[in-house]
């Protein structure tokens, strides 16, 4: 169990250098859709972590989106594109958000949380979408982020923002990585399984749940100002229920396995969309549904659980000849 | 006082609209357990069939009376051939499978669904304001609508009155409540469950393309439409009691309203004010109003 | 000895139906106790209501003598109260020894620390000896799902023991342990439990391991103690003979009789029909 922690997270540190490396070597193009699917495979991994304990949130966008307007908003009224400040406060508004939300979504479980967190996330689509200081359905754009008083053009701004995405990114995978491994993620794992053992167990699965939940949501706004400034635009589609459903679509693309499957499965999957828009833009949402449905029944753990396969078997033979007692 | 009969016909309106479409997705719940998000997939179906055919149809120049039979002739059609496939194509393969999942594979479904009907349709809107100005319009104190408006009222109404009696009056309806109370059982006692599963699935799906059929008319039928409306569902079933008609009714009934009264009183609000209803309503009862609390055994 | 646990006229309806009814019932540290009664008659309640599952409609618990009446389960396990269940109650798709390191992390955490590793080498140890004292520990790696019902049920149990509890209930711990097995189990789960001081009762059908295991023995009918004694005492009582074990247990009327004594029940049971 700890050998594999140690794996994930030294196989993450590795990746680091690699990956601000090839924002020299590749096109522009790829190293762009690199960077945008960091800030949204950060939100898949705030719906992976809470898929640990069992919980689906199809309203993830909700952080996603505040994140995005909280660093928006900040650089459009006051002026600040600092990407510290900007980053700072995405955080606090989705921590001080979810913790309040929290409150409500703790007590719901299975069917219930998926839903009222997709409703909660509707709420803001509904309040941005009429409010016409935030320029509506069509949102509004992002200035260049600066850096400590440092204002970089150019090249050297997009490779700035590019590198600090992939270090800021790599980050919150170790972090969520040894979240999970530590006390809550391994409480995490037995609320999936068993909530009224928890209970009896002496602690408190609200209180794991609502950690948890706050957890994702700080990930996924950390996320959604990375993607803004990326993009240098934001709009409500961000937190519309369609978006966070994609999210999903990661998580159970990539399996809840390992830490690093979300941000891989996202980077795949925008790849794929690009050629599959080009190809045939109206069977794109076609072949995402029937990837899911065969993933959902061929391979209930994700993609990554072909990656982990052949050790599990080689446990479950030793399983089976174990002595069977009781009979 | 203007404002409150305009609220009021107008909440009508909504409940109605709002009833018709997610009655479906409660009765699906009820019976089989399904939060069916390819519901709104359905609705968008109906919406398109019947939009397309009173197209064809009022191109030939013919009388817009007939339209009243190509409406349900349409939801009809598009419910019966799209629930069979997907009940039969795929859910059947995935009964007693754990709640979560079947969002997510109904969730599948949706996105399918989505693009079965750009392939068939096109990305370009569809209207058919035909029917609903046939009958011209009538004045509520002063106020004109169409009285399409109370037509749909009217279906609703009649829809929910032959849910009622069809469950608590008929053999079938009855045998229906035996299948909710208790599955393993009634399979026990010889009821078909799976083929209950399929007619429920059907008549859910067809409920569902009534909602978009009979809408077509008053809206321009548009992608997107069935994303749409699966959240206006969530909103009304949940605020009801998940699984219950009556609740269905209630929740159209309180999200109609709060609709209405936002678009008159204070337009921005319009979608938040469905969910602040929704929020306070959990609030006070977790789930639902119609809900009955479930405690394990152990 | 020590009163640790005492009920006060304990109470749960359901509607108009009495599932626990004036229980009044006090446990000693240390002791064993067994619980007898048919399908129905509140034993299960009782632990419910205890462990805080169920909030007692009426009535009062004391723990050390102190209110714990309507505590959360969580609060109350945390004081030293735990429990077995009749169907276990486990993490069905990790393995035994998963199941025992969540149950050991939880125990121990005293302040929530988000980042740091849960699982040492150390822990590990702790959670196999744990196994090891249940003689389970050859099935550690092996998932929950592919185990018997019996090693299920010592999982269960070993679980409900890693917080050292001062008062332990076991939900029919022998259902779904074959018969000739029941002697065996009981045994090496009273041996497991002797070695750490805890009190236990015990819910049980079968009247000779109640015998066996038990000096003192409960019986409830309808919601309501019908006798608490000696066990030797309450399984003579003509009311817990009639109401409680029925025509089943023939045995000690053919053996000779040790001291027949028709006394009733050590306490009054208003509700006794």
């Amino acid at each position: 169990m700890t050998k594999s922690l140690d794996r994930t997270e030294l196989g993450l540190i590795i990746a680091l250098p690699i990956l601000i490396c090839i924002a020299f070597v590749l096109p522009k193009w790829i190293v762009n859709y690199v960077q945008v699917s960091m800030g949204t495979g950060l939100v898949a991994l705030g719906v992976m972590i809470q898929m640990r304990a069992g919980l689906v949130s199809f309203g993830q966008g909700l952080y996603f989106c505040v994140g995005g307007y909280a660093a928006g908003m900040m650089a459009k009224f006051l002026g600040v594109s600092d990407l510290f400040v900007l980053l700072a406060i995405g955080i606090l508004a989705a921590f001080v958000l979810s913790t309040i939300l929290g409150f409500l979504l703790r007590r719901y479980r299975e069917i219930f949380y998926a839903m009222l967190s997709l409703a909660v996330s509707m709420i803001l689509f509904g309040l941005l979408s009429s409010t016409e200081e935030l320029g509506s359905t069509d949102g509004f754009n992002l200035p260049t982020a600066t850096y400590l008083g440092w204002a970089p053009e150019g090249e050297t701004a997009r490779l700035t923002l590019y590198t600090i995405t992939c270090i800021v990114v790599i980050g919150c995978a170790i972090a969520l990585n040894r979240f999970l491994k530590g006390p809550i993620g391994y409480i995490n794992e037995a609320i999936r399984e068993n909530e009224l053992r928890v209970e009896y167990l002496g602690t408190s699965a609200h209180k794991a749940v609502h950690i948890t939940y706050i957890l994702a949501a700080v990930v996924s706004a950390i996320g959604g100002v990375l993607w803004a400034l990326a993009l240098g635009h934001v709009d409500p589609e961000m937190t519309n229920w369609t978006t966070s459903g994609q999210f999903v679509f990661v998580s159970i693309l990539s399996g809840i396995g390992n830490i690093a499957a979300p941000l891989l499965g996202t980077f795949i999957l925008e790849i794929v969309r690009v050629y599959a828009v080009e190809f045939s833009p109206n069977t794109w949402q076609m072949i995402l549904g029937t990837v899911m449905l065969l993933i959902i029944i061929f391979l209930p753990k994700g993609l990554w659980s072909l990656l982990t396969r052949k050790k599990k078997t080689k446990q479950e033979k030793l399983a089976a000849s174990a002595p069977a007692a009781g009979e | 006082m203007l404002t409150a009969i305009a609220i009021a016909v107008d909440g009508l309106g909504f409940a109605a609209w709002l009833f018709l479409s997610s009655v479906g997705l409660t009765l699906i719940y009820g019976v089989m357990r399904i939060l069916n998000i390819a519901h709104g997939g359905f609705y968008a179906l109906g919406a398109y069939s019947s939009a397309w055919a009173i197209g064809l149809y009022t191109a030939t120049g013919s009388t817009t009376a007939l339209t009243f039979l190509i409406i349900p002739l349409a939801a009809l059609a598009a419910g019966v051939v799209s629930g069979l496939i997907v009940e039969r194509g795929i859910l059947k393969f995935m009964y007693g499978r754990d709640e979560v999942l079947m969002v997510l594979v109904t969730y599948a479904i949706f996105l399918i669904l989505e693009d079965v009907t750009k392939l068939i349709w096109g990305t370009e809107s569809y209207v058919a304001w035909q029917p609903a100005f046939y009958f011209g319009t009538i004045d509520v104190f002063g106020i004109p609508y169409t009285v399409y408006k109370f037509l749909i009222i009217a279906v609703a109404l009649i829809v929910g009155l032959v849910l009622f009696l069809g469950l608590n009056r008929t053999r079938v309806g009855k045998l229906l409540l035996v299948v909710i109370e208790d599955r393993e059982i009634s399979g026990a006692l010889g009821i078909n469950v799976t083929r209950f599963f399929t007619i429920t699935f059907v008549i859910g799906a067809t409920l569902g393309a009534l909602g978009g059929a009979i809408t077509a008319p008053e809206i321009s039928v548009s992608p997107g439409i069935g994303a749409e409306i699966i959240v206006l569902s969530f909103a009304v079933i949940v605020i009801g009691g998940m699984g219950s008609i009556g609740g269905a009714m209630l929740g159209a009934i309180i999200v109609g309203f709060a609709r209405a009264a936002s678009v008159h009183l204070y337009p921005p609000a319009e979608l938040f004010s469905i969910y602040l209803v929704m929020a306070a309503v959990l609030a006070v009862k977790p789930y639902g109003l119609f809900a009955l609390a479930e405690s394990r055994k152990i | 000895m020590t009163t640790i646990l005492e009920t006060r006229k304990l109470e749960k309806a359901f509607g108009a139906v009495y599932a626990a009814k004036d229980v009044n019932i006090s446990i000693d540290a240390g002791e064993v106790l067994g619980v007898i009664g048919s399908n129905g008659a509140g034993k299960t309640t009782f632990v419910n209501m205890v462990t805080g599952y169920l909030t007692p409609s009426a009535g009062e618990i004391l723990y050390r003598g102190k209110s714990i009446t309507g505590l959360p389960t969580r609060d109350i396990t945390k004081l030293g109260i735990c429990r077995s269940f009749q169907i276990p109650q486990l993490f069905l798709e990790l393995p035994v020894i998963e199941n025992m390191l969540i149950a050991l992390t939880i125990a121990k955490q005293t302040t929530p620390v988000l980042f740091k590793p849960a699982i040492n080498p150390a822990l590990e140890a702790e959670a196999l000896a744990l196994l090891a004292r249940f003689k389970i520990d050859q099935y550690a790696d092996q998932e929950i799902t592919t185990l018997p019902q019996g090693v299920r049920k010592l999982v269960d149990i070993a679980m409900a023991t890693v917080a050292e509890p001062d008062l332990l209930f076991l939900d029919e711990p022998t259902s779904g342990v074959s018969a000739d097995e029941k002697m065996d189990f009981m045994r090496v789960l009273i041996d497991a439990l002797k070695s750490t001081q805890t009190a236990v009762l015990f819910i049980e059908h079968d009247m000779e391991i109640v015998e066996a295991f038990s000096p003192r023995c409960v019986a409830f009918y309808e919601g309501t103690i019908l006798a608490d004694g000696p066990t030797a005492e309450v399984l003579e009582d003509p009311k817990v003979r009639e109401f409680v074990i029925g025509s089943e247990f023939h045995r000690s009327a053919a053996e000779p009789k040790k001291t027949k004594k028709t006394a009733t029940a050590k306490q009054p049971n208003k509700g006794a029909k």
